[in-house]
């Protein structure tokens, strides 16, 4: 019994919705982000079981885009993220609240 | 022996998933993720993309976590958040509902159309040549994409020095 592609796209399911979750019920800004980057993983590995289960490598390349933009929203982030907490040290995400219509 | 990784490698992800979701402390959430970002890695070797799993090593576990650590100890907040404390309280289950109805949905979808993808996971292409089909895509099919991250790369180191430079002078708010 060897694992087959639909196990893959399970699994990748299954820590997209934990990321989800955990996008939803954390409120330091820092987790948030983390769980940003198990959605992108989620997306990736089902991208490369795609490209395994066709024998097409755009699938790899997909992610390899993918992780280059996700390196780059990573800095430009925590760079936003530095720059409110240094001003207001310990503020969640609640407090970000100007912006308010 | 395939099933054995298999299922080793996907505990370590969700292990680390819910880990990082969990924990309190922010220090121990990148340590999660760590263990998240090494099973996918693992997972793609399984899958024959060697060069992706050590981009995976490389730029995730080293370099991303090591970058979330470092802002995590540079700002001092590695005081536990106090995860009892929830100022909305039909927010925690509306997450909960949200989270097992998307997972749920997309595993729905796998299932119904899991007769299109082959029952198999064929052998991908042994050794290197992994790296070398995925240079060939990148650099003849994809290379103005490719051209266009190294634009990305270098708007948002500069965007970033921007960012959180301290203004010297008169001009510091």
């Amino acid at each position: 019994m060897t694992p087959t592609t639909t196990w893959y796209l399970v699994l990748a399911a299954l820590l997209f919705g934990v990321g989800v979750v955990g996008l939803m019920i954390r409120r330091n800004p820092l987790v948030m982000f983390m769980c940003i980057e198990l959605m992108l993983n989620a997306v990736n590995l089902s991208f490369v079981a795609f490209a395994q289960a066709f024998t097409d490598i755009s699938g790899q390349t997909a992610v390899f885009f993918v992780m280059v933009v996700a390196a780059a929203e990573v800095v430009v982030g925590l760079g936003i993220i530095i720059a409110i907490l240094r001003r207001r040290p310990g503020t969640t995400i609640d407090d970000l609240a100007e912006l308010k219509g | 022996m395939e099933l054995l990784v298999f299922v080793l490698a996907s505990v370590m992800v969700l292990a680390g998933a819910i880990g990082v979701i969990a924990y309190n402390n922010p220090v121990h959430a990148a340590l999660g993720l760590v263990l998240t970002l090494f099973g996918i890695a693992v997972h793609f070797v399984s899958m024959e993309a060697h060069f992706l799993a050590a981009v995976q090593v490389i730029v995730y576990a080293g370099a991303i976590v090591v970058l979330f650590l470092f802002v995590i100890m540079l700002l001092g907040v590695d005081r536990a958040e106090d995860l009892s404390v929830e100022p909305f309280q039909i927010q925690r289950p509306l997450a909960v509902i949200v989270g097992v109805a998307i997972s749920g949905l997309v595993i729905a979808a796998v299932v119904r159309g899991r007769s299109t993808l082959g029952e198999q996971l064929k052998s991908g292409a042994p050794g290197d040549d992994n790296i070398r089909e995925l240079a060939r895509s990148l650099f003849s099919d994809n290379v103005f994409a490719f051209e266009l991250t190294s634009v990305l790369l270098i708007v948002a180191v500069v965007g970033t020095v921007v960012l959180t430079r301290r203004q010297r002078g008169g001009a510091s708010k």
